[in-house]
């Protein structure tokens, strides 16, 4: 891979009229935008055969930065969309790039079943435990003890790991990493997008304005230091007790196999019913 | 092309059916949906036909995601369509204003039962007409259309996708369970003998820029299709011509939603459609849509052998509303009914439209039972006595 400037990836990959970002100081969003994009750069994608997909929420902005097609949907309903989109057109290559409020509550159920379709997705997903548009409500996401505005004492609630949902319901490919995870982050969407069949790349990424200040986190450093103290190396973690895992993030590749896609069962499927009609041999 | 059900010829068949197929001779080639009764019939006819046609027909995790599918496909360049019942109906109501805002042509049937919430759901009802019109959020416009025969979902279903397409809308067409599940005769066309509507296409790269601009003047922007090297942003938030979204700027949002309401409002007369019974001497007008004009027209022939001059307006289109059209009729009748299955939805509407003209008296009907015409006449009877 060769690094290119960050403004050659600017001028050939964003919209200039719709910038600035709604994006806070020390938001990470836009570092894993650059990821993506750099992955796209990297594998040579046409431009004009990748479609981005989003929801409600900061994350879900992204789509109107980048010059490709891009469809901003209602909340959670992003994966729902582009289950439309990939199979009316199976040539597109489409992004869902999604926030973990959006994909994992009001998006949940979405999400589950596109993992068990299986559907010909990536999904970019922006994790920072936390409602970072509305203001810092807790998330499905949000570690217990941690606090929201809608639970200033501490979420009282156990919170979901996507990456192993997203595993246990049939994803292609997971991986988890936080925003420092440079190399790792653009290695793992290269691979994602590069796969049939559902792919989802998972980043821990600082909200200090919402998520951070409630939680004596208040700058982007000292959220990514927490992630350094609370993430494990998958490798690593499975030489570990459930007791030394309590309240720590896994990181890294969560699996990598070749279940066939939605596409691909659909073709079969239109195969079958035109045999069984007796129109094909 | 290939169908795989008869064309150019008769068959007896389900409204339910009638719709599925009418809509495979329209061009869609994309189907999403949940189950749900009385609409079940349209999505299992479609999964039948769409692989044979190489079209799609995908079942979701609920109507949310069905009508989202929808959107993304017709944004993918495919004429898309999604059926529900009330319940479903309820559930789509988000994603229809997604659609509306964003200007994504899609036809969405509503097989009518009985509500609210589970209510009777294999009982024909009409109590979904204020919701079909108004019930998603913000204000807004789009066409509703309401057939009283099989052969009437089969011809509506194509007129639908024909009006979707040419005014960049979504289009629902409210029936209900008898349409739905009643046999009847119908003739479907041979294709030849169709004229269909496509979208409007950007023709160059310079109207490409303004998917969401009235460029032609006629209100309705060409509508660029995913992965043809436009890169076109589409959002739900206010938007201005590029599709840029501009949140606070009032002016754009008066002028974006004064667009889509005028673009149905200003072509209402290209789009509504009605049938008159009798209106030329009629003293006492019967006013309904759907599966109970059928006991209306009978009324009105019983009436007309007793020597009371009574007349029918069947409405095939419910929005736009042509008030108008109900205006001219009050100035000649003497008095109006409106037969429907709720409890008073239509009947708002007629009033409105009689502008205090005539007296406006509804009979309303709910439990899942259609008006016979002896009770429409008993009625109407009683009123004369």
């Amino acid at each position: 891979m060769y690094l290119k400037s960050s403004y050659e990836i600017r001028d050939k990959y964003l919209r200039k009229d719709m910038l600035p970002t709604i994006f806070c100081p020390g938001c990470g969003i836009g570092a894993v935008l650059q990821y993506t994009l750099r992955a796209i750069d990297d594998l040579e994608l046409n431009q004009d055969e990748v479609v981005w997909v989003s929801g409600i929420g900061c994350s879900s902005r992204v789509p109107g930065y980048v010059n490709f097609d891009g469809l901003h949907t209602t909340h959670g309903r992003a994966l729902a969309f582009a289950t439309g989109i990939k199979m009316a057109n199976p040539d597109l290559k489409v992004i869902a790039f999604m926030g973990d409020g959006d994909a994992a509550a009001i998006g949940g159920n979405h999400l589950i079943h596109a993992i068990r379709r299986n559907l010909d997705i990536t999904v970019i997903l922006i994790n920072n435990f936390t409602y970072g548009m509305t203001g810092g409500q807790v998330a499905p996401t949000t570690p217990k003890g941690l606090r929201g505005t809608t639970a200033p004492y501490g979420s009282f609630e156990n919170p979901f790991d996507i990456a192993e949902l997203a595993v246990a319901a049939g994803a292609n490919y997971v991986a988890r990493w936080s925003v420092f995870n440079y190399l790792q982050g653009i290695n793992s969407i290269k691979k994602a997008l590069q796969k049939e069949g559902f792919t989802l790349v998972e980043f821990l990424s600082p909200c200090p304005i919402s998520f951070g200040r409630r939680n004596k986190l208040k700058t982007a450093p000292e959220l990514i230091k927490w992630y350094q103290k609370l993430s494990v190396p998958i490798s690593k973690a499975k030489e570990m007790s459930p007791e030394e895992l309590e309240g720590k993030v896994i990181i890294g590749e969560f699996t990598d196999r070749d279940r066939p896609s939605l596409v691909k069962e659909y073709e079969a499927y239109k195969k079958r019913a035109k045999k069984a009609m007796g129109w094909e041999e | 092309m290939r169908y795989p059900f008869p064309v150019g010829t008769v068959d007896f068949i389900q409204g339910d059916e009638a719709i599925a197929r009418a809509a495979i001779l329209a061009g869609c080639r994309f189907y999403a949906g949940y189950p749900i009764t009385p609409a079940s019939e349209i999505f299992e006819a479609m999964s039948i036909y769409m692989p044979l046609v190489d079209g799609v027909s995908i079942q979701m995790e609920d109507e949310i995601g069905s009508i989202a599918a929808v959107v993304g496909a017709s944004w993918a360049g495919a004429k898309s369509m999604t059926a529900t019942s009330g319940p479903g109906f309820s559930l789509m109501m988000e994603n229809l204003g997604y659609a509306i805002m964003t200007e994504t042509p899609l036809v969405l049937v509503n097989v009518q039962r009985s509500g609210p919430s589970t209510g009777q759901p294999t009982l024909a009802a009409q109590g979904d007409l204020m919701q079909a019109i108004w019930g998603t959020h913000g204000d807004h416009s789009l066409i509703v259309l309401a057939p009283a025969t099989v052969q009437e979902a089969f011809d509506m279903t194509i007129k639908a996708f024909n009006l979707a397409e040419k005014y960049r809308t979504p289009v629902i067409l409210l029936t209900d369970a008898e349409v739905g599940h009643m046999r009847e005769r119908v003739y479907a066309p041979h294709p030849d003998e169709l004229e269909l509507i496509y979208r409007k296409l950007p023709a160059n790269e310079e109207e490409a820029k303004y998917p969401f601009g009235d460029i032609h003047g006629d209100l309705v922007p060409p509508m660029p299709v995913f992965g043809k090297g436009h890169h076109t942003y589409v959002t739900g938030l206010t938007h201005d011509e590029k599709g840029r979204p501009k949140t606070v700027e009032s002016e754009i949002h008066e002028k974006l939603l004064k667009r889509i309401v005028e673009k149905i409002e200003k072509n209402k007369k290209d789009i509504v459609d009605y049938e008159g019974y009798g209106l030329e001497d009629a003293e006492i007008v019967i006013i309904g849509f759907g599966i109970v004009t059928r006991s209306a027209m009978r009324a009105v022939k019983e009436l007309r052998k007793k020597g009371i001059k009574a007349g029918l307006l069947k409405l095939n289109v419910l929005w736009p509303f042509d008030f108008e059209l109900i205006e001219r009729i009050a100035e000649k009748a003497g008095k109006i009914y409106v037969v429907e299955m709720n409890l008073g939805q239509l009947y708002h509407m007629v009033k409105e439209g009689a502008n205090g003209k005539v007296p406006v008296e509804l009979i309303p009907k709910i439990g899942g039972e259609i008006h016979t015409p002896k009770e429409i006449i008993e009625r109407i009877k009683d009123n004369l006595r």
